[in-house]
């Protein structure tokens, strides 16, 4: 319990911290708007082009708008000199990932139902009807890149290009959770069953588990000096 | 503050310090970054109740060996014991016996004075929280400003409440590193009161400093280390101030200016 507590802890302090300054939550729901209204002009947006690029457009959206919020979740501790403090309270480095991972999480969840609603007005979609398994898509999509970008986030944070750093190095792994993520989303969207979509969430929750393991077994020494 | 981990750690104080009765003990510590070798088999040892002084000039190793002591950094070789925990392995019971100072504050600007503490208080599992906020703000002598953003905060006031924050669990053991950098005068004062303050409750200090004045008034043991040396250590009772600033200037190769 304790453990949870000091984990919730870090968490609060980010979302608090955050809720005060806007930078991360606006630069990417900013940036995620964006991506839609280039898409939205680029794109013929007649129904069959719509029903086949629409996941993708939506996790290109996701995933560059979070990896702004990935960048700054371990750079603002350092840049602004308390990751220290934080290494210095007594709590394992696996608490402190949880907590800078599940704050991550939350801002890149609240981007999505903002661009999720952008969405549903600039594509004429109403994600209404299918919104309990792209739910589900897009939470363990979100929690596999939340996952992967916080152990490059405090790996990248020491580096000077942190921010291009950190694109080099989370893509390229993250290309099977996109895959899966993008091609699940089309699935539901195409009005498909959910059945089908049953091999893409089995990989989801592989990505997510393999990567949630290898932190816990890593971290330790990542954050170290 | 009467919690188990604090019954836990007094334990293993009174288990380490009924074998050595030191309270902090380093052995062989070594730390190379790269092709450079930073502390070269250093040996300290502190009884409770100790503050040593920590002299040197800018690169000697002082802050490496602080982050060592304090866990945040593994050394290349050799041991460090704080409060009878393995640096390298109980860093987590360590962290709840050491409180840390250093220019560097550890503050969130975007957060109040009370969120601060708030947050690490959490952190350290501290009970009665607002209670120990309040009596922690009032002993630096910022009550009045609990509910102020720490950006609006002058550096003084930043640094008094960076000791708040130090102390929010009632440490064991302190480590200072360079905490008078960038305050002024009253400041000064001010800090060096509520170490003396600590000195009196019987904590145990290990501060660097650059001040052999202001170092040499506060400590009960006085250090030097060059290029990562341990090159002198004496009891203060054993040191007359001006003599130990010929020694440091002889031992460091440095020169005192001129008057």
């Amino acid at each position: 319990m304790t453990f949870i507590q000091k984990v919730w802890a870090i968490v609060w302090k980010d979302i608090t911290s955050e809720l005060r300054t806007k930078e991360i939550l606006l630069s990417m729901c900013l940036f995620s708007f964006l991506v839609l209204i280039i898409f939205n002009f680029a794109l013929d947006t007649g129904l069959k082009n719509l029903r086949e690029n629409i996941s993708g457009i939506l996790w290109v959206a996701f995933i560059f708008s979070g990896l702004m919020g990935l960048g700054r979740s371990f750079g603002v501790e350092r840049d602004r000199g308390t990751l220290h403090g934080l290494l210095l309270c007594p709590i394992s480095p696996w608490g402190i990932y949880l907590g800078k991972m599940i704050g991550t999480f939350i801002f890149m969840v609240v981007m999505e139902i903002f661009t999720l609603s952008i969405v549903t007005v600039l594509y004429n979609i109403n994600v209404i009807p299918f919104l309990l398994p792209l739910g589900l898509i897009i939470f363990l999509g979100t929690l596999g890149f939340a996952t992967i970008g916080t152990i490059f986030s405090a790996m990248s944070a020491t580096t000077k290009a942190r921010d291009v750093m950190l694109s080099i190095l989370v893509f390229p792994i993250s290309v099977p959770m996109i895959i899966a993520s993008v091609k699940a989303t089309g699935i539901i969207l195409w009005g498909g069953a959910i059945q089908e979509i049953y091999s893409w969430l089995k990989i989801l929750i592989a990505f997510d588990l393999v990567f949630l393991l290898l932190a816990y077994l890593t971290f330790g020494f990542i954050i170290e000096e | 503050m009467d919690s188990s981990w604090q019954r836990q750690s007094c334990q293993s104080v009174r288990q380490s310090m009924s074998k050595d009765n030191y309270i902090i003990e380093a052995r062989g510590l070594v730390k190379k970054f790269g092709f450079k070798t930073v502390l070269r088999k250093i040996d300290l040892s502190l009884k409770k109740g100790d503050f040593l002084a920590l002299f040197g000039p800018n690169g000697a190793g002082k802050t490496t060996l602080i982050q060592i002591l304090c866990s945040l950094m593994l050394p290349t070789s050799g041991n460090v014991w704080i409060a009878g925990f393995d640096a390298g392995y109980d860093r987590e019971a360590l962290h709840k016996v050491i409180g840390v100072i250093s220019h560097n504050t550890f503050l969130y600007n975007n957060l109040s004075a009370y969120e601060n503490l708030k947050f690490y208080g959490r952190m350290y599992k501290v009970k009665n929280l607002r209670e120990r906020i309040e009596e922690v703000m009032g002993l630096v002598g910022l009550r009045g400003y609990m509910n102020d953003h720490v950006q609006t905060f002058s550096r003084g006031m930043q640094q008094r409440l960076s000791v708040a924050r130090a102390i929010i669990h009632d440490p064991l053991i302190f480590f200072l590193d360079e905490p008078f950098t960038g305050l002024d005068q009253h400041g000064v004062e001010d800090f060096k009161q509520i170490l003396k303050k600590f000195r009196d409750q019987g904590k145990t200090i290990v501060m660097t400093s650059h001040d052999l004045d202001r170092g040499l008034e506060l400590c009960t043991q006085a250090a030097i280390l060059k290029s990562g040396n341990l090159v002198y250590k004496e009891d203060i009772s054993k040191i007359i101030q001006d003599d130990f600033k010929e020694v440091y200037f002889k031992l460091t190769g440095e020169q005192a200016l001129p008057v």
